[in-house]
């Protein structure tokens, strides 16, 4: 039974298929798990027993009636707790919406339910998404199961933890400007932050909804390939879904990088202060290179601008995108002497620190006589950005870049300042504003143990070649066999 | 005084007779059960995203081409942000830089001329929610949120009109236009068609537009010429009176019969406009805007033109008979019907004939509800009955009693006259012994008549037809009353 939790999606799978374990046994193993460890990371919200035993025994039902399983059947797969999951809490870890119950499953939920997947629970994140370390959590902040004191990532740091410390197979993230690949960085576990359009977003809850994409988290490249296959596809229900054909993502892992050109953006690497993280970006290049990559130099001009781009973009779009929460229909209300006074008493006590900073942020960009000057001009870089973008791809397939500019820092490190904060996304904010696809991938372990993430960048709809590249990496570097010391 | 100008611009909200709402398929019907037709869409749930109802985006580009708009080929919802709790989301999808359509105009009748009303723009909008205030336990405010989500069109005029009647005048031609192209049902009753006026005033001859002063809850014709004569004379006492008119929002009460500051400049939204991530741009190519060009119903003025040229109505007939879609469609297929069934009877005299009927006898009967409106009988049973009156059954008077049984009975006109013995009397000798009656019982008359004084014709006839009950074929009681008076 305690080896179920360094199993592989596929090996469980496996063995619920040709009845060497039944998905409850599974199930049962990790909520135990669960049970156990969650007191010491916090990376789950809410253990979903019930739920989790119906799906397993579901599917153990399936395979007794010899029906068609999915590709997840019997697998335990954690869901961020900002993907709304009918019946079961949903919270996104704001006191806003401390006891929201939704009526309907998000897209990606109802794909995982029917691809046999059995829903562990719901995972911890920073406050709306908002933020790269866990600690904007209403709830509790989440450790790094590599180093309890250091911060996991954000914002999807409760689905990193539970999967890189075992207490899910996978995960389901969500990243706006790096929240899933940032977090798989710092807990040494492979994320994909598909092309915008390429996961319906139809009930994952909005922070910025022209970069929100959901996105797939787990131990190995092949499994995180998997999981995007299964939740990838156009959706009637979300406008800014695309109509374009999923791509076989397990299988482009085998593909190699034979003549595969891989950018790399060589200002940025140089400039890199810590020489851990550039060694090991350059050790996974030069492992790339030996499996048949050309490496190219490639140039970002305008990628420094990222930062300051997002921060007007991403906080406008949530400003309008969290009016909805006025404590009126759902959620946190706190009664005033009048109309005006509810709103502001729900809204002030109902959301943390750095939503509000972020919601007053975004509410000044959109000011008449401020919207020229931030919005629309942050909107006129972000054209700039992708251009770039689409210079740089007409001499490279793919690009490599540091996920992050630092292992994970500590906890509390970073709290006192916002803007050295948001420094933490100036690698992975370049192609959430451009769209793109880019997958993270751990490339390397710092001295003291802490995982390094190599962040891989591709064309529009071009997944299959991060899944090609990343493989590679992962071959090369080995970390699949080694989980955090602490939980292995 | 020299006196001053009004000038008057209007914006007009138009719900769309679209059966599902802009952002989602729930129905848009009225009367049910509160927040009865909501899904996680129209109630702002998280995580629900809308998506852009085709058929709703089509009536509106339908309104555009009606009114001579230019449409876009790219145009983007928009978020106009502000809190109430009649708002599910915390913003209206709304369009803002990028309306749908731009640059129409609609030409309205002033004083026996034309003239002609430019049309800023008409982009497409969601309703919002109800607020029902006091109900219950009294002092709570319930929110219904069936029409949250409403597929609306807002027009918005260029300040062209210069008084009450002109904004009156094209405020009705434009809910004319709006019903015969199935865009919107008219109701300003139930709010199906809202108005606010943007009312200045300046000195005559003067460029520049005076400050404006936006006027609310002007919900019925009525109200809209009464509201703008009083801003106006509310406008010239303060000016009289060495005063500055201030921008504001004022809203009418029709009670008390005056407009009232509702806010003030300073008191105004900041909406924080922006393009609505959720939402890709609409995209209309040439090709698409010219099929649905094409398909566009005939404009309710082309046809009582039609109708004047081609079916033998007056201009007050044909204002009658198009005051509602349904009783222009009525008209049209009676008068098509009488047409096919009376041999050899011309377009326009079977269109005449259909018209006075329909309206001295049908349209009593009829009643609208929006777009909907209920016929007492078909249109084909009225060209049957009108048929039968043609080829001589019966006469104009008993087709009315024919009418009037058919109504009760549902039954058709032939039926009734069988079963009834209203057919006429068309046996000339029974007629002639009726007439030689008439004429021995009034000598007096017939020596008038003889005298030269045929007027008294008419007199011999009614007699006549008094003593048949109206049976009597009048064409067959005229002959042989000349015959008889003229041997």
């Amino acid at each position: 039974m305690t080896s179920f939790p360094w199993q592989s999606a596929f090996e469980i799978r496996e063995q619920v298929v040709s009845g060497a374990a039944t998905a409850v046994d599974v199930a049962r193993a990790y909520l135990a798990r669960a049970e156990e460890l969650n007191a010491k990371l916090s990376c789950f919200l809410y253990v979903d027993h019930e739920g989790a035993l119906a799906a397993a025994a579901q599917v153990d039902r399936a395979v007794r009636g010899r029906e068609a399983l999915g590709p997840l059947a019997g697998v335990p797969v954690a869901i961020k707790d900002n993907l709304c999951t009918r019946g079961v809490r949903t919270t996104c870890a704001s006191k806003i919406l401390g006891d929201y119950i939704p009526p309907y499953d998000a897209h990606v939920v109802e794909a995982l339910r029917a691809s046999g997947a059995v829903i562990v629970g719901k995972t911890n994140l920073d406050e709306f998404a908002m933020g790269s370390s866990n600690e904007n959590s209403a709830f509790g902040n989440v450790h790094n199961p590599w180093n309890l004191d250091r911060a996991p990532g954000g914002s999807s740091g409760g689905s990193a933890c539970a999967t890189a410390a075992g207490l899910a197979t996978l995960a389901l993230g969500s990243d706006t400007g790096g929240s899933v690949r940032q977090p798989g960085a710092f807990c040494g576990i492979t994320a994909i932050k598909p092309t915008y359009g390429r996961v319906s977003r139809y009930g994952l809850i909005a922070f910025a909804s022209s970069l929100d994409q959901v996105g797939p988290m787990a131990r190995s490249v092949r499994e995180a390939s998997l999981l995007l296959e299964v939740i990838a596809g156009h959706d009637v229900r979300d406008a800014t879904s695309a109509d374009h054909e999923v791509g076989a993502y397990h299988a482009a892992c085998s593909r190699g990088v034979n003549g595969l050109r891989v950018g790399v953006v060589r200002d940025q690497l140089d400039e890199l202060q810590d020489s851990q993280v550039r060694g090991a970006v350059e050790a996974a290049l030069q492992s790339l290179e030996n499996n048949g990559a050309v490496l190219v130099d490639v140039a970002l001009a305008h990628a420094k601008h990222a930062v300051s781009v997002y921060y007007l973009i991403a906080p406008a779009e949530a400003s309008s995108n969290l009016a909805r929460f006025d404590g009126i229909r759902y959620g946190l209300r706190v009664s005033g002497k009048d109309l005006a006074d509810t709103y502001a008493e729900t809204r002030g006590q109902g959301f943390g620190p750095e939503v509000r900073r972020r919601i007053m942020l975004g509410t000044y960009a959109l000011s008449a006589g401020y919207y020229d000057a931030f919005y629309l001009r942050a909107q006129r870089v972000r054209t700039l950005i992708r251009r770039d973008y689409d210079a740089a791809f007409e001499s490279c397939d793919v690009l490599c870049t540091p996920t992050t500019p630092t292992p994970a820092f500590a906890l509390g490190e970073k709290t006192s300042d916002p803007l050295e904060m948001y420094l933490a996304d100036i690698f992975t904010l370049p192609p959430s504003l451009a769209g793109l696809p880019a997958l993270s991938t751990p490339c390397g372990l710092a001295a003291d143990g802490l995982p390094i993430g190599l962040q891989i960048v591709a064309p529009p709809f071009e997944e299959e070649r991060l899944c090609g590249a990343a493989q590679v990496v992962e071959d090369a570097c080995g970390l699949l066999t080694s989980p955090p010391p602490a939980f292995a | 005084m020299a006196g001053y100008e009004p000038v008057i611009g209007l914006e007009v909200h138009a719900q769309m007779g679209s059966r599902t709402k802009l952002f989602c398929g729930c129905p848009t019907d009225y009367g049910a059960p509160p927040n009865e037709h909501t899904c996680p869409v129209c109630l702002g749930l998280p995580g629900a995203l809308p998506v852009p109802n085709e058929k709703a985006i089509e009536l509106a580009v339908r309104a555009g081409l009606a009114l001579g708009c230019r449409v876009a080929p790219n145009s983007r919802f928009a978020r106009k942000n502000y809190f109430y709790p009649d708002l599910a989301k915390g913003y209206q999808i709304s369009q803002f830089e990028l309306p749908l359509n731009e640059k129409g105009h609609l030409d309205i009748e002033v004083d026996g001329h034309t003239k002609r009303i430019g049309i800023t723009r008409i982009h497409v909008e969601e309703d919002a929610a109800k607020n029902l205030h006091g109900v219950g336990s009294g002092a709570v405010t319930l929110v219904d949120f069936n029409r949250a989500g409403t597929p609306l069109i807002e027009i918005v005029s260029e300040p062209d009109l210069r008084s009450a009647d002109e904004a009156e005048a094209y405020l009705k031609k434009l809910r004319d236009i709006l019903m015969f192209i199935g865009v919107n049902d008219g109701n300003l009753e139930e709010g199906s068609f809202r108005c606010d006026a943007n009312v200045s005033i300046r000195p005559v001859g003067q460029e520049e537009l005076g400050t404006r002063a936006e006027l609310k809850n002007i919900n019925s014709f009525r109200f809209v010429k009464n509201a703008i004569d009083h801003e106006i004379a509310r406008q010239e006492g303060v000016l009289q009176g060495g005063g500055q008119v201030v921008q504001e929002t004022r809203t009418w009460l029709e009670a008390q019969n005056k407009t009232v500051s509702m806010r003030g400049k300073e008191e105004a939204h900041d909406y924080r406009y922006f393009p609505d991530p959720d939402l890709p741009p609409l995209v209309f190519d040439a090709k698409r805007i010219e099929a649905l060009r094409e398909a566009l119903p005939e404009l309710p003025e082309a046809k009582r033109a039609r109708w004047q040229k081609d079916l033998g109505l007056t201009d007050y007939d044909a204002g009658v008979l198009s005051a509602h879609p349904e009783v222009a469609k009525y008209f049209e297929a009676a008068a098509e019907g009488l047409a096919k069934r009376a041999d050899g009877m011309k377009a326009s005299e079977a269109g005449k004939k259909v018209g006075n009927f329909i309206q001295s006898e049908v349209l009593r009967h009829v009643s609208t509800d929006g777009l909907a409106a209920t016929f007492p009988v078909g249109p084909t049973a009225v060209a049957g009955l009108l048929a039968v009156v043609e080829d001589g059954t019966i006469n104009g008077k008993i087709a009315k009693k024919v009418f009037a049984t058919m109504v009760d009975t549902g039954k058709s006109a032939r039926t009734i006259i069988d079963e009834g013995g209203f057919a006429q009397v068309t046996d000339a000798v029974a007629i002639e012994d009726e007439v030689r009656r008439v004429l021995d019982a009034n000598p007096s008359q017939v020596q008038q008549y003889k005298g030269g004084k045929t007027g008294v014709l008419g007199f011999f006839v009614g007699q006549v037809m008094k003593a048949t009950q109206g049976a009597a074929n009048p064409k067959l009681v005229n002959d042989t009353l000349k015959r008889l008076l003229d041997a």
